[in-house]
């Protein structure tokens, strides 16, 4: 083989990789545009009973009831449109879980229709928002957003 | 006083690095003019005005100088000491400054030692290293000045983000940047090399020990960044597919790739234009990260200093850089000679491999990582996951494993197939004999089954290429190889015994109470207040056992800060060879049966879960060891010519020549 066959050789299989990579990327990625739901999309189109996603949206008022066992919590997320989602939760709750403020659930739905919950995406700064809860209504982190201060990634 | 130094040393700063860029401009000239001799200088001197602002900066933070905005709105005179100092990085202004340090540190370095390189080559290095330092120094005198006053002194400090306030960030995000760093001088480097069409093996020895020691401090820095999330936020995960966590990998899958294909340049005069291009692309990651951390495009579990303004100057800065040294490549890479031809079968074939294969999970990665920005552009909010990025990039991550235990093997130029047979049968047989073990002791998911069967032989296969050697003649650089290699199967192993076997127990427990966890018995003594010197807490006193021995007293703490007000996590952790036992207090449970007060209390086991960072810091150990290798050769080499005698032949086919293979980590 020449040289300059090797070359175009190795353009040829570098292309082919990284568009391979990029074809697998949009295929899985297409998958994951149903990986994130707003209690309101959760009821238009359940995910399958059981199928991990997330939920996000905000705490309800005067919906967080500690079980009996002291470590199972109940709550309701709502979204922008009075759509509700009862949610599941056993474990210790993040730091910052309060009323009234934004949550993405990791989980799944069940068949009765709650949202069991296995892991609550931990905020750790009062500020901070989940990308994909910004601009839910009543959301008091959304104007002190750009102002964060302190910290490095 | 100080700020005022502080700022005009910047300045003075900014200004050198154009007389850096200038005369390295006019040392491209043929008949180079005499000007050119102020880059070497300028450079030297630069390195020097911008470690000197650094040190104002750590100074003023170090009195808690109240009068410097910076140090205001991020430190407090009540936080320790360690973490005042610490503090000066722990901001966006002030981690800009150390990165604007180090860049004109390493500039500082490269223009008053490196003698290897053409004139002309050094002069257009130099040029591209001050063009770029301007860049950097531009965005933080205009858009984030470290050093502003205030208009009156403020009373007291708002304090410092409770959470960096750990030994962990205080070491994590400077050894990151270094790496950063590091491959901005990479980048200069290749810039350098191609504008004067130089790209040869001589080049790419004096890049090589920059991207090593740049791969070193981003392994590190993942490293540790990785174990900080682990046990500072509590929920004893250890990866996340968080964008600011991406946004450190994606420059090390491209600094990995480019430390293989400098290699082989260095050692085989191969893969020239390819190296190059991976130069680019490993900066460009740097760069893009850097925008993604400080933009607020993303938001992220580890999003913390956020401002769009200068995330549009980052972004603008990005763009010329990269999209400059684009049009350089376009314009001369059909020009770069071609380097030595070589088979598919051989140790640069399967490095070609594994280049591609790394190219691939980065685009997976990158793409996975912007694609909620682009959806949001119409107005679809979606987030990626661990669903998305542990199949897609095992896909490609599996045949580059595969690949990496048999490539060491492979001879260079040209090697059959057949001669390593008994070795690739050996390994196949270790990964299906595991997989059929485990899968037949119980019910496990594939990919963390399929990662321990490759951990195995990826660790039996690193130390084959030691076979049949005479131990004590294996270059060090090899031994960098070899621990490197074995750091990745460590790590990997590490991976998949936590993602298969972690064992969990979260109870609601009153003093007294017992609960279990894998063959652990774990009982709560008491749980009482504590305070610090800056935080309040409740901790609870736990004591964990297994078999027969002696209880562990554990303590873990659910802190209250109170400035500024903010809760956090502090878990407790009993480390064994074979896995960690994490705990973590919680809320009140209410009281029990009896009117005692119960407590909820989650424990883990996750066995050789602290392989993971072992592995890391292996990998990281092993790029040390090769660049302490490669020094070594270079002494002996100037040694050899010094004396100019007939040494220096012998030393030369000792260090490999063509004859003996020399290794490419």
């Amino acid at each position: 083989m020449k040289a300059k066959h090797q070359r175009m050789t190795l353009v040829v299989l570098a292309l082919v990789a990284i568009v391979a990579a990029g074809l697998i990327a949009t295929w899985a990625l297409r998958s994951q545009a149903n990986y994130f739901y707003l209690p309101e999309q959760m009821a238009a189109e359940p995910p399958a009973v059981g199928q991990p996603v997330r939920l996000g949206g905000m705490v309800q008022a005067g919906s967080i009831e500690t079980q009996a066992d002291g470590i199972t919590v109940n709550f309701v997320v709502t979204g922008n449109e009075n759509s509700t989602r009862r949610v599941t939760y056993s474990g210790i709750l993040p730091d910052l879980f309060v009323e009234g403020s934004g949550v993405v659930a990791e989980g799944s739905l069940q068949a009765d229709g709650t949202f069991l919950a296995t892991n609550l995406l931990a905020k750790h700064d009062e500020n901070y928002v989940p990308r994909e809860l910004e601009g839910l209504e009543g959301h008091k982190g959304n104007e002190d957003y750009a102002e964060t201060v302190a910290g490095l990634d | 006083m100080i700020a005022e130094l502080g700022l005009a040393a910047l300045w003075l700063s900014a200004a050198l690095a154009v007389l850096q860029m200038v005369s390295g401009a006019l040392g491209l000239r043929d008949g180079a003019s005499p000007h050119a001799l102020y880059a070497r200088p300028a450079a030297v001197v630069q390195a020097f005005l911008a470690t000197l602002a650094f040190f104002l900066l750590l100074y003023a933070f170090a009195v808690t100088d109240l009068s410097i905005k910076l140090v205001a709105t991020n430190s407090h005179s009540a936080k320790p000491f360690i973490y005042k100092l610490t503090g000066t990085w722990g901001n966006h202004e002030g981690s800009m400054l150390l990165w604007i340090a180090v860049l004109a540190l390493s500039g500082g370095l490269l223009g008053g030692l490196e003698r290897r390189m053409p004139e002309k080559t050094m002069s257009a290095t130099l040029m591209v290293q001050g063009f770029v330092a301007l860049g950097f120094y531009a965005f933080l005198i205009l858009s984030s000045n470290p050093f502003e006053r205030l208009p009156v002194p403020a009373v007291e400090g708002s304090g410092l983000n409770p959470l960096l306030q750990d030994i962990g960030l205080a070491i994590h995000p400077p050894t990151l940047y270094i790496g950063y760093v590091g491959l901005s001088v990479a980048f200069s480097l290749a810039m350098g090399a191609l504008i004067t069409r130089q790209v040869t093996p001589d080049f790419a020895k004096v890049m090589r020990p920059w991207v090593l020691g740049a791969w070193v401090f981003l392994t590190f820095g993942i490293t540790a960044g990785s174990y900080w999330a682990y046990y500072e936020l509590g929920w004893g995960g250890w990866w996340f597919w968080d964008p600011v966590e991406n946004a450190s990998l994606m420059p090390w899958l491209a600094a990995t790739a480019l430390l293989h294909s400098v290699s082989v340049l260095a050692a085989r005069d191969a893969l020239r234009t390819w190296t190059i291009m991976l130069g680019v692309l490993a900066f460009s990651m740097s760069m893009l990260g850097t925008f993604l951390v400080r933009s607020g495009v993303l938001t992220s579990v580890h999003a913390f200093a956020v401002d769009p303004e200068r995330g549009a100057f980052i972004l603008g800065l990005l763009g010329l850089y990269i999209g400059g040294a684009l049009v350089v490549f376009a314009m001369r890479a059909s020009s770069i000679a071609e380097g030595k031809r070589f088979t598919a079968t051989s140790r640069e074939g399967a490095l070609v491999f594994n280049n591609v294969m790394l190219s691939a999970i980065l685009a997976i990665v990158l793409l996975g990582t912007l694609y909620p920005l682009l959806t949001e552009a119409f107005d679809v909010r979606v987030s990626v996951g661990p669903p998305y990025f542990n199949p897609a990039g095992a896909i490609f991550a599996i045949p580059m494993f595969i690949v990496m235990a048999i490539g060491p093997l492979l001879r260079w130029k040209d090697d059959k197939p057949g001669r390593i047979q008994f070795e690739a049968a050996m390994l196949a047989a270790i990964v299906i004999a595991i997989v059929a073990l485990v899968a037949v002791l119980g019910d496990y998911a594939i990919l963390p089954l399929l990662g321990l069967a490759l951990s195995v032989a990826l660790a039996v296969a690193a130390f084959l290429p030691l076979r049949g050697r005479n131990i004590r003649r294996v270059p060090t650089a090899t031994w960098g190889m070899v621990l490197a290699h074995f750091g990745v199967a460590v790590s990997l192993f590490g991976m998949a015994c936590e993602s298969a076997f972690t064992s969990e127990r979260l109870a609601a427990v009153a003093p007294g109470d017992t609960t279990q966890v894998a063959d652990w018995t774990v009982t709560l003594e008491s749980v009482d207040p504590v305070a610090g010197p800056n935080w309040t807490a409740i901790e609870a006193r736990v004591l964990a056992s297994r078999g027969d021995e002696e209880p562990t007293v554990l303590t873990p703490q659910a802190r209250n800060f109170w400035s500024p007000p903010q809760p956090t996590s502090e878990s407790a952790l009993i480390t064994r060879l074979d896995g960690q036992l994490y705990a973590v207090i919680g809320d009140s449970a209410g009281v029990d049966a009896n009117g005692k007060e119960r407590w909820q209390l989650r424990v883990w086991w996750k066995p050789f879960v602290t392989f993971i960072w072992y592995g890391g810091l292996l990998i990281a150990l092993g790029g040390i060891v090769s660049i302490v290798g490669r020094l070594q050769v270079d002494l002996k080499r100037r040694k050899a010519k010094a004396l100019g005698d007939a040494r220096r032949d012998d030393l030369d086919e000792i260090k490999g020549g063509d004859t003996l293979p020399e290794p490419a980590e």
